[in-house]
């Protein structure tokens, strides 16, 4: 019977038994609930090997891509090494910082170089580590590159350590430690041409930018909507590039939202698309409006499945 | 004689009916308000696991599990009215999908099976 390696140590399996079952048998700590496949709080990510397909097919095709599986539906047919997805086994690499610009009183778009090749896809995000240990997490606006560059959006906050950091102290050329990439949130070449809605707010337009460039770099023929919002005119940033793209690219258009004076970007979304079936959807940035807006493109008739969501839980 | 389960069409009918039936709960106002602010990932799969049980499939829900997950609905006030609107929606979903009557009445049968313990008394 295969063997599961889980924090550098194995486990062996007993025939028709679960990767979670083995483990726990055996004193590997995973976090677990309803041992059915409904949960979702036993999930694992293959590091090595290939999990069984069926503990996969509940999950979403961006996470699928990832090697994740529900570990208590999984009856390993192979050797696999499986780590949680929050111990920083998913990746860890160091990068320079390169270049530093303004795009809005309080918003900085930061280029990082990659130590290493450090594979992701545009849309994820990657936490970035201080030297003190303090740690959040940024996404990767813009598809990897040859050269191995990273393009992260940072939003300076008053009080915030860490982007205070990035945005002022830290000196070009100078080295951080980044953990990742993790998240749901990407580009899938499955069908170049379904309908694509992204809306996002602040910095939320980091992933979705990312997520675009992806799509237009694929070669997507279908429509794909962008709604960018911010309370204040001030945190919308990048306008010229963006309208520059919608020129270059005529199946791509590019609302701008500003709330404190106009209908907010999920709202004018959806009045602009009030039947959203067949429509992938992608929503980043505040969480109030991520939740909300899920549960409107849902009910105006996207699947489910098809909504991808990154939540910005604020941490400065 | 194949099984309900079978008949309607097993995990692929699960996942057809499967958004179709959380959409109806979440625009029913008879019911929705149990529903929100829930993580919405898991709750559609909590409703496959329960659609596959009601459709006769192979499932791994006990009783014990349906009182724990429905007590806190329970005392936020729960109760028979609530239970009816969800079978009744089940129905309709089951209706546009083009099931047969007999197999609806079918399938409320088993629902039926689950409602004291969701509504744990
Ligand atoms: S423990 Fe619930 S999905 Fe695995």
């Amino acid at each position: 019977m295969p063997t599961v390696t889980f924090e550098g140590r194995s486990y062996p399996t007993e025939p028709g038994e679960t990767v979670l079952t083995a483990l726990l048998r055996q004193g590997g700590a995973i976090p677990h609930s309803c041992r059915s496949g409904v949960c979702r709080s036993c999930l694992v990510r293959a590091t090595q090997g290939t999990p069984p397909a069926s503990s996969q097919k509940a999950l979403k095709d961006t996470l699928r891509a990832q090697g994740y599986f529900l570990s208590c539906i999984a009856q390993p047919e192979s050797e696999l090494t499986v780590a949680l997805p929050s111990d920083g086994v998913i990746g860890h690499t160091r990068a320079q910082l390169l270049a530093r610009e303004q795009l809005a009183p309080d918003i900085f778009r930061l280029r990082l170089q990659a130590e290493e090749a450090f594979p992701f896809m545009a849309g994820q995000f990657i936490t970035i580590r201080r030297p003190d240990g303090l740690r959040r997490s940024y996404s990767l606006a813009a598809p990897p590159t040859s050269d191995g560059t990273i393009e992260l959006h940072v939003r300076r906050l008053p009080q915030g350590q860490l982007s205070g950091w990035l945005c002022e102290a830290l000196e070009l050329g100078a080295w951080v430690d980044l953990f990742g990439p993790e998240g749901s949130c990407f580009y899938l070449p499955d069908d170049p041409t379904r309908p694509l809605l992204l809306i996002g707010t602040g910095t939320g337009l980091a992933p979705l930018l990312g997520i675009v460039r992806d799509a237009l770099a694929q070669g997507h023929t279908g429509p794909i909507q962008l709604f960018h919002g911010s309370r204040h005119p001030d945190g919308l940033y990048l306008q010229g590039e963006l309208a520059a793209l919608t020129v270059t690219h005529p199946n791509l258009t590019y609302t701008l939202c500003t709330s404190a004076t106009g209908p907010r970007a999920d709202v004018a979304a959806f009045g602009a698309i009030p039947d959203t079936s067949g429509w992938r959807v992608y929503l980043c940035g505040n969480p109030e409006m991520v939740k909300g807006a899920q549960r409107k493109a849902f009910l105006l008739g996207a699947s489910l499945a098809e909504i991808y969501t990154d939540p910005f839980v604020r941490a400065g | 004689m194949s099984t309900l389960y079978e008949r309607l069409g097993g995990e692929a009918a699960v996942d057809l009916a499967v958004d179709k039936f959380y959409r109806r709960v979440l625009a029913d106002d008879r019911i929705s308000a149990f529903f929100e602010g829930v993580d919405m990932e898991r709750q559609a799969a909590k409703q496959k696991a329960f659609l596959t049980m009601v459709f006769g499939g192979p499932h791994h829900y006990t009783g014990k599990d349906m009182r724990d997950g429905h007590r806190h609905l329970v005392a936020r006030g729960l109760n028979d009215s609530h239970f009816d609107a969800v079978v009744e929606d089940l129905g309709a979903t089951l209706k546009e999908l083009g099931i047969p009557d007999s197999d609806i009445a079918e399938v409320a049968a088993l629902a039926e099976t689950t409602r004291n313990d969701v509504l744990d008394r």
